[in-house]
């Protein structure tokens, strides 16, 4: 029993890394309908930059901030202005072809350009043991979940509280009502872009550590995004929070019962059976298209 | 329709006629090229006909590829192992698509993408089956004889990949001049309106899917014996994407779009092997560049110099016309 709780925690730790991934994927897709398939490198390049920051000799917190602020300029208005807002009127596949070149450019330039190999991080929590009940929990585990869930939660309060974050959810719902109601709609739309990037830095600061900062790091890290998005329901943004706790959760517990070799496999598992039986998502409402 | 036609004879004829004069390495390449435009003819019917989007390709492709060779190493024949890979892609393209196209088309997206990964990792981890990562060796089994002739010959085994190609295209090309073919293109376009004239958006975009999926398989069978050493690697993610990316390069709906897509796709790292590490960045870097500047493929480029054209004289026309009139223009 203990190894099954143990096995819940950290899963829900790296849950909790999977939601931040898949909240920003879930604005960028209501606000924009931008898909946006370099998710997980967005999360890999704030992570090598701060890594960078680091061999240069600046404190963890400093080379954090520098890159929020770079990662809102590049891969927020830059990826704004420079791929969305020409791609998006000719439909979805132009912005999935043209974030999947992205990818497997952001990917391929810093193995060209940094390294190859896989880099240790410096973790932001002290390498300390908790012993509740028989249940070893690493204090990484419990302060990644926190901190995650204080994001999610507080991109939900803003969203839901203040007057900009309505106004950026009344674009994602009907963009030419808030056109027509005032709202600077090309703002709002880079504020949600602009978010994105701050939580795939959050993501990349909690998940490198444990993971190690390398190249490919994205690859599966988006693809769980996906899908944890989904699952949750991609129209509710507690469904990412929901959708990334049992992707971490299912995925810990299936590589220790069932086969550390298709960990992998199990959001997709979890994918098919959600869509088969739920379409919207667990906690996503049904959508009706327009004809 | 005639210049099409044209093309298509013209590049046929180059294709009987250069091949012996290439040396071995060359006509590999042709060879693996082919494989590639049966391949992503498939993906081409999903992608640009039906507007799907299919990110796994490679699977069904890994899926061909193994099922012959598995079958070789029992001892059964290709002309019974390639039909088997076709149809059983065919099935296991129907299971996949169903669940995800009930909902959203991008949904198929992410529904392909995990499949492709799950297949890979079957294909990695079942060594009992597959030969795991380190692969199962065909060339002693041969490759298949056809009507007596052997197609031991990189030669012959391209003429018999050649032939095979030219005889599914004009499958393709007469499944979409069929009806089926004009409800593929109506669900593209505008599945709704075409749900309205009672076109079943599921079960053509399901077809489209499966049949897709049938030709990558097929694909499958024929790479096993050209390279006649299958391993997981060439069939993983990366793959697939590689292989959307060049149905999309050459031109989504277009009939020869695979064709270009494929040759780009295939003869880009030769011809980038001197960037070596730099090779992926410049190809992604090229696909986001394309894709602002020819969203729609680089077959599009005819199309948009005559549009651009019919634009110029259309409003030198209509300034023609005010003259006329008297009004200033």
């Amino acid at each position: 029993m203990t190894d099954f709780l143990q096995l819940f925690f950290s899963g829900l730790a790296t849950g909790g890394i999977y939601a931040l991934a898949a909240l920003g994927f879930t604005l960028l897709w209501q606000a924009s309908g931008t898909i946006n398939f370099a998710q997980g490198e967005f999360v890999m390049l704030p992570a090598f930059m701060m890594l960078a920051f680091l061999t240069m000799g600046l404190p963890l917190w400093a080379g954090f901030i520098i890159t929020c602020a770079v990662a809102v300029v590049v891969l927020g208005w830059g990826f704004k202005r420079g791929i969305a807002d020409p791609l998006l009127r000719f439909g979805m596949m132009p912005i999935v072809v043209a974030t999947i070149g992205l990818a497997i450019a952001m990917r391929n330039g810093v193995r060209a350009g940094y390294s190859a190999e896989a880099h240790s991080f410096p973790s932001l929590f002290a390498d300390k043991l908790f012993n509740i009940a028989g249940v070893t929990i690493t204090l990484a585990d419990v302060g990644t979940l926190v901190a995650a869930l204080i994001l999610v939660v507080g991109t939900q309060a803003f969203l839901a509280k203040t007057v900009t974050g309505r106004a950026m959810q009344a674009v994602a719902q009907n963009t030419d009502s808030a056109t027509v109601l005032g709202i600077n709609v090309p703002r709002m739309i880079f504020y949600t872009f602009a978010i994105n990037a701050l939580l795939a830095c959050a993501a990349a600061l909690l998940v490198t550590p444990a993971y190690l900062a390398k190249f490919d790091m994205g690859e599966p890290l988006g693809m769980k995004a996906f899908f944890a998005a989904i699952i949750g329901g991609f129209n509710n943004s507690r469904g990412a929070l929901l959708g990334g706790l049992i992707v971490g959760v299912c995925e810990n517990l299936a590589s220790a019962y069932i086969s550390p070799a298709y960990k992998d496999a199990v959001a997709l598992v979890i994918f098919m059976l959600v869509i088969l039986f739920k379409p919207q998502g667990l906690l996503g409402k049904a959508v009706e298209r327009k004809v | 329709m005639n210049r099409t036609i044209l093309f298509g004879i013209l590049g046929l004829a180059l294709l009987l006629a250069v091949p012996p004069f290439l040396k071995n390495y060359g006509i590999y390449l042709i060879s693996y090229w082919l494989v590639f435009v049966i391949a992503t003819m498939g993906l081409n019917l999903t992608v640009g006909y039906a507007g799907q989007k299919s990110l796994g390709h490679a699977a069904f492709f890994g899926l061909g590829a193994y099922t012959v060779a598995i079958l070789a190493k029992a001892g059964i024949s290709f002309w019974l192992g390639l039909p088997l890979a076709a149809v059983g892609c065919f099935i296991i393209g129907l299971g996949l698509g169903f669940p995800a196209l009930r909902v959203q088309t991008i949904y198929l997206a992410f529904a392909t993408l995990g499949f492709n990964t799950a297949v890979w990792l079957v294909m990695r981890n079942e060594e009992w089956l597959t030969g795991g990562t380190f692969g199962m060796d065909i060339s002693a089994y041969g490759r298949p004889g056809l009507f007596g002739l052997s197609l031991e010959k990189n030669l012959a085994y391209y003429y018999f990949v050649l032939g095979a190609t030219v005889v599914l295209s004009g499958l393709l090309w007469a499944l979409l001049r069929s009806p089926w073919g004009k409800a593929f293109t109506a669900l593209r376009d505008n599945p709704i309106r075409a749900e309205s004239l009672g076109i079943s958006v599921q079960s053509y975009t399901l077809l489209a899917f499966a049949i897709g999926a049938a030709y990558a398989g097929i694909a499958g069978a024929l790479f096993a014996h050209l390279v006649q050493f299958i391993e997981p690697a060439p069939f993983a993610v990366g793959t697939s994407i590689m292989m959307y990316l060049m149905v999309v390069v050459g031109g989504t709906g277009y009939f020869f779009g695979p064709v270009l897509g494929a040759a780009v796709g295939v003869l880009l790292p030769e011809w980038l092997r001197f960037a070596q590490a730099w090779y992926l960045f410049v190809f992604g870097s090229l696909v986001v560049v394309l894709m602002l500047w020819l969203p729609d493929g680089l077959l599009s480029i005819p199309d948009r110099l005559k549009a651009r054209r019919q634009a110029r004289e259309a409003s030198a026309a209509r300034a023609n016309a005010a003259r006329a009139v008297g009004v200033q223009s």
